[in-house]
């Protein structure tokens, strides 16, 4: 393979980036039948000077999320396959009693996404890698598949099989000067080696990724941050097995820190120092860079609290005579606002892709998932958590990036709980009810910037009434950014009328005399229904999995409102406007900022809202105003749209305002439903407890492009004629049948699910569910089953748990476990498909 | 008048040189044996100061000092100019410290007036430095790369006056003084070979080597190093070439597997031709060099050795024939 | 043995030193600092002959605090202590450094064991001026030899060789005495981690000193000319041996 200066005039892809995830996307893209792929880089073959040159090239396979743990075994599958990986295991050690905890609920994660590990106790530990001093630690996290691998080597090989499939010209050593843009589509890329036309860029430049896009008006949110590392040798200990590397590498989790043998030396890298964030436009040229652009000169003063540290596990052999710290340095990585990827069509630029902030572990696999993306526009693994599409406008801003990747260093090997808030750069976005909801003491969590209240502190004396139904949790964790408060607003809500604040639904206006038929073509449900009526939808990939999921409003002939949640407003925006003709027939108008919502139900609703209502429109009887329509009435003296849905299973509405009289709308809704017992309640019950006991699913957790409405138990009677994205697959599942079915499941007795110390534990999402015997569940399609979303139902005075089961597991009443913190736990199926455990006729949201 | 220092003899023509273009009036100082006045004056030397004095007889850096600016301060020249060598710069700087004066070192030009501007060379040419130096007696001492003004006509032929100076030196001022000499017994191969094949990170490990000495023994050279080999322990210091190493000026320097830092390059740039293998293209040495290879040294050298051997039989096969017949 | 070496703090670069725009400074934004190669050795050399003779190494480095950084680092290689002298001044010209440096001595062994041995390296890897050792040595009136390569203790003085034109030159000198050594010396070692632990923990003694500026100013920095040519590409790998040794053979070397 030979790589030139010059550049071809034309391609029909350009790749910029020749790292680990640039080569993955050439490779990936002529096995997928791409030709005249062109792939750039500024620096030398095979190491470009980029990250992927100084990376510790260790791979640990699992991860709690179940998309980065996917990506990374298809990676290590892909390294293997190429020759360029080398089994070592590794084992993720606890020091203390918290770290332990969360190696014990890594085994869960483990179980789900089907990676073979153990944990493992000093003794053991001491055993794998004897220079260890077991006498400071608690235990480990033993991964025998854990590996290192050549990904410069790997590249190459990729770059190589590309080449000789004729598909791929390699060009080094050239600049991009510009990448033009024609209609808001990719049209060239501009060169100090020539122009190239193109339709299609990748941009896989890792930390110069945003100075890279910013080329063509498009936004990459990343930020480089320095991850420090030093090599300690020679220790003749390690230089006398002769090989790269012998013994398993550790992560010392609480230290925040990783040792793994080098050869002779001793190679420890940390992520416990002070975040060190640099900007995409001052890291240093070729030239200018001692070592090279992303090795930065090392800070010595940072890295020396972590000595201690090293010392302590590893002193055995870091105080040989003669080891020395032979090499030191600031490497640098790409870090986002949420530490996931960056990949996908930039919602800027039609034709330009990312594939950014990606790790040595995950390359090849983000390869392969983009390629298949860019090719069939739907990858296998689903992307939603690092499509770059997720990011609202705010959060694409270089102080948001900087103050989320500051606050998110230290969670990269710090114990994050799966509800864990933010705190900086907050707030952001406010509904019109947030002066009011903080006089309540409400405990905000924030979703796509928005400031939603989970419980009101003000709601604590509810507790006085409902506390006897309301189980506590004893434990620490299962506790942890949870109240029982939520249970009793649930229980308030059930037996009176609570306000909810849903102004973090993304919403958009649709019109125009296309309307109907652009919708029919993205919504599986039936679109065309008379005015006033409102539509709950899937919208499917093209795969026949789950793109979204939503309500559409018929507002008019021509016109609809979009509604969708808060977190995948985002996601679901690009959809929408991507698919837009190019006739100009429909109009797009994204509303969000321009209405507030409240949400009104409990079986007082109707009182509540007619003591506000007194106008014309005012009758607000089943008959007049029946489930599943939509007025405009007046609360007080606010316009109001005025949904009759609920998505917590009760009587009410959901009240649409202008944002500027949101504060009015709140203020009469309060003062009205005060004699009626009304309180606020949060995003807890609306989101969890409400949600669960009526088995509606959530974007997200239950759906995503991996599962099918079939499985879902969201299939709908009857197929509608017109055509509409996943259509085919969508009919083919059903014929076929689901190979998993959503399920809603129960713990048993508080005793039943007791830990060892007697302390009845909650399952908080994500774990394994097993057989009777302890087996993993996986269906026939490979995927395991685990938890989706767990919560209290407090009307059922039960947990429940949602997970897909294959059909030998999906029968009611059968007896399964969930393993949680390496403890396993019975639980029942109670209900197979989306017949809601709570009031399952809907009678009450019906009434 | 401006004073120049004779070392071993031979006066440094560029000093010489220089010192005309700073001032019409040229003395010489040297110290013990016969400063060859004849030679100084075709160099526009007027006089020559020959310091004598019995605690000189070994070369004493304190007491070579002492003695110059005692000289100074009888002669109140408007500068003193040395070669930039070990004792050019030694001598000067102790001159310096003891008269209380500043020293402008490696100097590659000096512009005359009041402060004199000059340029210094820094880390062995990798940077140049514009710099002012002011004092009623300028020290300077001259790299040998400086850019030397077109000299006027040689003075007459003939001999320049000599003078005997004796400083007033007691013992402490030759605490140090050269107790043993030798001729250089190592290095000495590596700076004056004519083909240097010299080595670096690429190598990987001492016994990587072995190539490297195959090919410059084919080639009767010697075998450098860069400093990233001598840290490792792989090369001895004294195959480093470098700036804290030998600076060396073969006619053929062939860097394999050298990356070029500045700290490498200002050793080697002097070679007539420099060729690079390396398997970066973008390494600095290829861009510096004027031919290279891009490929693992490893490859390429061994098969230079074929290469090589290959043609020798060729060339020889004749030979021996006839010398058969 | 008390030894004291003094080291200063400079940019490490890479194959290009570059430069702030005004050319007034080396631009080190994307650079770290260091000791020198001759400095390493200087410091190394001290260690082992405390090992061998006992005694303590000081450390000392004239310039802004951030000087601590390369004090410390040479206490980790195994030196005892640290001296930082804060000279009031960023860059001072030698006569003000070598000025710092002797009212520093002046200082630390006022009432104290006086040092037997000064440490310089033979020249600062950023400017070097090639005289500030000199300077120090002719102001505390110490014998000083430069350029040295080997040095051992000899009854109750030093040997020291150096290499100068073509020769090798021994000198025996009494103590207390200087030397300004080169690389070559000896194979610095790497600080340990337990050094590098001790050093961080090490109190740094400092020093403020007024010395009186020198008449040697700089006035900017810049590149020197490439005049090279382009390079000519012979080849890839093995392939490219036969055009490699006919470049040879045309300059008479086969």
């Amino acid at each position: 393979m030979t790589s030139e200066r010059r550049v071809p005039s034309r391609a029909d892809v350009v790749v910029i980036g020749a790292g680990i995830v640039g080569n993955s996307v050439v490779h990936h893209l002529a096995e997928l039948g791409w030709r005249r792929i062109v792939q750039l880089d500024q620096g030398p073959l095979p190491d470009p000077g980029g990250s992927t040159g100084h990376a510790s090239n260790f791979i640990f396979p699992v991860d709690h999320s179940r998309e980065i743990t996917a990506l990374t075994v298809d990676s290590m599958r892909q390294y293997e396959k190429l020759g360029t990986l080398t089994t070592c295991g590794g084992i993720e050690i606890a020091r203390g009693p918290e770290r332990a905890e969360e190696l014990r609920r890594r085994l869960a994660s483990a179980t789900a996404w089907g990676v073979p590990a153990e944990l493992v106790g000093p003794g053991r530990v001491a055993e794998l890698v004897p220079f260890v001093d077991p006498g400071i630690i608690l235990g480990g996290f033993w991964t025998p598949s854990v590996a290192v691998v050549d990904p410069l080597q790997a590249g190459a090989l990729m770059r190589e099989q590309a080449t000789a499939q004729g598909a791929l010209t390699v060009a080094a050593g050239v600049q991009v000067t510009d990448l033009r843009t024609r209609r808001g589509r990719m049209s060239a890329v501009c060169t100090d080696a020539g122009e190239i036309e193109t339709d299609t860029v990748v941009i896989a430049c890792g930390v110069w990724s945003p100075r890279i896009a910013r080329l063509a008006g498009a936004r990459i949110p990343l930020t480089p941050v320095v991850h420090q590392m030093i090599d300690v040798g020679p220790i003749p200990a390690l230089a006398e097995t002769g090989t790269e590397i012998a013994y398993p590498i550790i992560r010392d989790m609480d230290a925040l820190m990783y040792e793994r043998q080098s050869g002779p030396d001793l190679e420890i890298g940390s992520y416990a120092h002070r975040p060190i964030l640099h900007e995409p436009d001052e890291i240093p040229s070729i030239e200018a860079a001692a070592l090279s652009p992303t090795q930065l000169p090392f800070t010595q003063e940072d890295f020396d609290p972590q000595l201690e540290d090293a010392l302590a596990l590893f002193g055995s052999i870091l105080d040989t005579p003669g080891a020395g710290i032979r090499h030191a340095i600031n490497g640098l990585l790409s870090l986002t606002p949420d530490g996931a990827p960056v990949l996908g069509e930039t919602p800027e630029v039609a034709g330009l892709w990312s594939a950014a902030a990606v790790w040595i572990k995950e390359g090849p696999g983000v390869g392969r998932m983009l390629a298949e993306w860019m090719t069939g526009g739907d990858p296998e693994i689903d992307p939603h958590g690092a499509d770059i599409a997720r990011f609202y406008p705010h959060q694409r801003t270089p102080a948001h990036v900087r103050a989320r990747a500051t606050e998110g260093f230290n969670k990269i090997y710090g114990i994050v709980h799966p509800r864990e808030q933010w705190t900086s750069a907050r707030p952001q976005r406010v509904s019109p009810f947030h002066a009011r909801e903080r006089a309540l003491g409400a405990e905000f969590f924030e979703t796509g910037g928005w400031e939603r209240p989970q419980w009101y502190e003000s709601n604590r004396a509810l507790l006085d009434e409902f506390g006897d139904r309301i189980p506590g949790r004893e434990h620490e964790w299962d506790a942890r950014w949870w109240s029982p408060v939520i249970d009793a607003e649930h229980l308030a809500l059930r037996e009176r009328v609570a306000m909810i604040d849903l102004s973090a639904f993304a919403q958009f206006d649709v019109s125009g005399p296309g309307a109907l038929d652009y919708l029919q073509h993205l919504a599986m449900a039936q679109v065309d229904r008379p005015v006033g009526r409102l539509c709950y939808t899937p919208l499917l990939t093209p795969g026949g999995g789950f793109r979204s999921d939503l309500t559409l409003v018929r507002l008019g002939e021509d016109s609809f409102r979009v509604i969708t949640g808060g977190a995948d407003g985002a996601r679901d925006r690009f959809w929408f406007t991507r698919h837009l003709p190019a006739d100009g027939s429909v109009s797009f108008a994204d509303v969000t900022s321009a209405v507030c919502t409240l949400g009104l139900w409990g079986p007082r609703a109707r009182d509540v809202l007619s003591a506000c209502c007194a106008d014309e429109a005012g009758d607000l009887t089943n008959e007049a105003f029946p489930f599943g329509t939509a007025r405009r009435i007046t609360v007080g003296t606010v316009p109001v749209l005025a949904l009759r849905v609920s998505y917590v299973g009760d009587l009410g509405w959901e009240l649409h305002a202008p944002f500027e009289q949101g504060l009015r709308l709140w203020d009469t809704v309060a003062e009205a439903g005060a004699p009626f017992g009304i309180v606020p309640a949060g995003i807890g019950v609306y989101g969890t407890t409400g949600r669960l006991e009526k088995g509606y699913r959530l974007m997200g957790a239950e759906l995503d492009a991996e599962y099918d409405p079939v499985e879902a138990g969201l299939a709908l009677p009857r197929v509608k004629s017109a055509e509409f994205v996943g259509k085919r697959p969508y009919l083919a599942a059903r014929e076929t049948g689901p190979a998993a079915t959503l399920c809603t499941l129960t713990l048993g007795a508080p005793a039943e699910h007791a830990d060892e110390s007697g302390i009845p534990r909650y399952p908080q999402g994500g774990e394994p569910i097993l057989t009777g015997d302890g087996e993993r569940i996986a269906d026939r399609k490979g995927r395991g089953s685990f938890v989706t979303s767990a919560g209290s139902a407090p009307s059922l005075g039960s947990y429940l748990l949602m997970a897909y089961l294959p059909p030998e597991h999906a029968v009611e009443g059968t007896r399964l476990q969930v393993e949680y913190m390496a403890r396993r736990y019975p639980v029942t199926v109670a209900r197979v498909g989306r017949t809601p455990l709570f009031d399952p006729d809907d009678t009450r949201m019906r009434s | 008048m401006l004073l120049t220092v004779v070392e071993d003899r031979e006066p440094t023509p560029e000093v010489c040189a220089l010192a005309r273009s700073l001032d019409p009036v040229v003395e010489a100082v040297a110290y013990g044996a016969d400063p060859g006045p004849r030679e100084l004056a075709r160099w526009g030397v007027t006089a020559v100061h020959r310091i004598r004095h019995e605690l000189l007889d070994a070369y004493a850096p304190e007491g070579y000092g002492e003695a110059l600016a005692q000289l100074v301060a009888r002669l109140r020249p408007s500068g003193v100019l040395a070669a930039a060598t070990e004792h050019g710069t030694e001598i000067l700087a102790h001159a310096a410290a003891r008269a209380g004066l500043p020293l402008a070192t490696d100097c590659v030009s000096v512009t005359g007036g009041d402060p004199w501007r000059l340029v210094r060379s820094r880390g062995g040419g990798m940077l140049l430095e514009e710099a002012e130096l002011a004092a009623p007696v300028k020290l300077v001492t001259v790299a040998p790369a400086a850019a030397v003004p077109a000299a006027g006509p040689p003075h007459a032929v003939g001999e320049c006056a000599v003078a005997e100076f004796v400083p007033e030196l007691e013992p402490r001022h030759v605490r140090a003084r050269v107790v043993e000499r030798a001729a250089r017994t190592e290095g000495t191969g590596l700076a004056t070979a004519s083909v240097v094949v010299s080595g670096g990170r690429g190598v990987g490990s001492a016994e990587g080597y072995a190539v490297l000495e195959e090919l410059a023994g084919l080639l009767g050279g010697a075998v450098g190093c860069s400093r990233v080999a001598t840290g490792n322990g792989w090369r001895p210091h004294r195959d480093q070439v470098g700036l804290t190493g030998t600076r060396i000026a073969p006619e053929v320097y062939l860097a394999c597997g050298i990356s070029g830092a500045t700290q490498h390059w200002v050793g080697c740039m002097d070679a007539r031709t420099i060729i690079a293998v390396n398997t970066d293209p973008d390494a600095a040495m290829v861009a510096r060099a004027d031919y290279a290879v891009i490929g693992d040294l490893h490859e390429v050298l061994p098969a230079m050795v074929a290469e090589i051997r290959a043609r020798r039989s060729v060339h020889s096969g004749p030979v021996v024939s006839e010398e058969r017949g | 043995m008390e030894v004291l070496v003094c080291v200063k703090r400079v940019p490490a670069a890479g194959a290009r030193v570059p430069l702030t725009g005004d050319g007034r400074d080396i631009d080190t934004r994307h650079l770290g600092f260091t000791i020198g190669p001759h400095e390493e050795c200087a410091v190394e050399e001290a260690v082992r002959l405390v090992a061998a003779h006992g005694g303590r190494v000081t450390v000392l480095a004239v310039g802004p605090a951030e000087c601590a950084e390369q004090v410390r680092y040479a206490l980790a290689m195994g030196a005892d202590r640290g001296v930082l002298v804060d000279a009031g001044r960023s860059d001072p010209d030698p006569e003000a450094t070598a000025g710092a440096i002797t009212q520093a001595v002046r200082t630390l062994t006022g009432g104290e064991e006086p040092f037997d041995l000064l440490l310089f390296g033979d020249c600062s890897a950023d400017a070097g001026h090639h005289q500030v050792g000199i300077r120090v040595a002719t102001g505390l009136g110490l014998p000083i030899v430069s350029g040295v390569k080997a040095l051992e203790v000899a009854g109750d003085g030093l040997r020291m060789r150096r290499e100068a034109g073509d020769g090798v030159e021994v000198y025996r000198v009494p103590l207390p005495a200087a030397a300004a050594v080169r690389e070559g010396l000896n194979l610095p070692r790497y600080p340990s981690l337990p050094g590098r632990l001790r050093a961080r923990k090490a109190e740094l003694r400092t020093v403020a000193v007024e010395p009186e500026p020198g008449g040697l100013r700089t006035v900017r920095l810049r590149q020197p000319a490439d005049d090279r040519a382009a390079v000519v590409v012979l080849g890839h790998g093995a392939a490219a041996a036969p055009a490699v040794v006919d470049v040879l053979d045309e300059l008479g070397v086969v």
